[in-house]
């Protein structure tokens, strides 16, 4: 997992220094503003991917200024690394199957000892509807980027919701199968 | 917490042998948003009409700010209903053969406005949900968007204490369904009108304040289950 998300950090990095070469600050600064709003990059984050994508030739050096603090490299995307950019953005995402919920353990170590589930799963629900209710709170209040980051995470807590209302309404079934 | 404006305790009602309503408990103060939620067929709309004062219950308490609804006539239930309650279902149901302004200014006039005053308001709310440029228009000639924000235009002119929405994006998409949502609340909450919103729609629900969950046609909110 820490691998993907370096990787989209290396690519999303690259997809900026398309505009044009720039320092690692202000890249940093480009990605928290669009992409890191609830998470924003480790300085020692960005310098890490820099120095990989360097490594690699997707970015070079384009100059360096010397101030009164220290060194401030300018980096500037490859030939190599428009390509990588290219090829990232065609490249379909595996979609993530979800197959070892933890929600999903909890309703049947429930039901195997007994305690019955349907009160995990409206604790549950209430909780997700919670969260729903601050993601459309800023939602409502914040600008296109925040709607989008939102709406996404809105629909996956929605499908949540859809599959604890289908598990409540099939509990004795799988009560009976989790016993037999 | 203020004084609730509506509550229900014990409510029971059965449509022949099925029981729809099988012990439901339910408040809502002024200014509040509640949305009620469960699977089809769990009574949440049954729930709906009785607090609306639609259909009596069988049995249990009803009050709407001290007045027992539950007792009430039919003829003292529909006072209520027009005198202090707004309503939008799933399809808007506006008067096909009146423009959207006239379906607005209809409670209203209904109410005893004189007709310029009316219109004004009307207009007004049109504008407020982002609908004013098809005032003349029949409801058939527009989309079912602007529609339904006609029908929350008419249920919220005349500034109702409790609307009661069943279901009220149902019939809209996804972008239209959240923009009907956000003025709807937003001019609910601008009225101090309290909302009782009945849904099977998580991200409509999200717009509330709390939820009650309706369940083989009886609630639970955050407190549990009702006796």
């Amino acid at each position: 997992m820490l691998c993907i998300v370096a990787a989209m950090i290396g690519h999303t990095l690259l997809g900026l220094l398309e505009a044009g070469p720039s320092h690692g600050y202000d890249l940093k600064r480009a990605f928290d503003d669009r992409f890191g709003r609830s998470r924003p990059l480790a300085y020692g984050q960005v310098y890490a991917t820099l120095s990989r994508l360097l490594k690699n030739g997707l970015v070079q050096v384009d100059g360096v200024e010397h101030g009164e603090g220290p060194e401030r490299k300018r980096y500037a995307i490859t030939a190599e690394g428009l390509t990588d950019v290219e090829q990232w953005l065609g490249r379909p995402e595996k979609p993530e199957p979800y197959l070892q919920s933890t929600l999903y353990t909890k309703v049947v170590i429930a039901l195997l000892t007994g305690r019955g589930a349907a009160d995990l799963l409206d604790t549950q629900r209430a909780e997700h509807l919670r969260l729903m209710r601050e993601l459309t709170d800023r939602k409502t209040h914040g600008d296109l980027a925040d709607q989008l980051i939102c709406d996404h995470a809105l629909f996956h807590l929605e499908a949540d919701l859809r599959w604890l209302e289908l598990t409540e309404a099939r509990l004795d079934r799988l009560a009976a199968e989790v016993a037999g | 917490m203020t004084a609730p404006l509506l509550t229900a305790s014990g409510l029971r009602k059965a449509y022949g042998p099925t029981t729809a309503l099988d012990g439901a408990d339910f408040r809502i103060s002024a200014g509040e948003v509640v949305a009620v939620m469960g699977p089809s067929g769990s009574g949440k709309s049954t729930l709906l009409h009785c607090l609306a004062g639609i259909v009596p219950p069988d049995a249990g308490e009803l009050r709407y700010r001290e007045r027992d609804v539950a007792g009430m006539s039919d003829s003292e239930r529909s006072a209520l209903r027009r005198a202090e309650f707004g309503f939008v279902f799933q399809f808007g149901q506006l008067v096909p053969e009146l423009s959207c302004l006239e379906n607005v200014a209809l409670p209203l006039r209904l109410n005893g406005l004189r007709r310029r005053a009316a219109n004004e308001v009307a207009r007004m709310w049109l504008d407020r949900l982002e609908v004013g440029e098809i005032a003349d228009k029949q409801p058939g000639t527009v989309s079912g968007g602007q529609g339904q924000r006609v029908a929350v235009a008419r249920a919220l002119a005349p500034e109702p204490r409790v609307l009661f929405a069943d279901e009220p994006t149902g019939a809209l998409d996804s972008l239209n369904s959240e923009r009907v949502m956000q003025l709807l609340v937003h001019a609910a909450r601008e009225t101090g009108s309290a909302v009782v919103l009945v849904t099977h729609d998580a991200r409509v629900a999200a717009y509330s304040d709390r939820e009650v969950v309706v369940r083989d046609g009886r609630t639970r909110d955050r407190l549990g289950w009702a006796a």
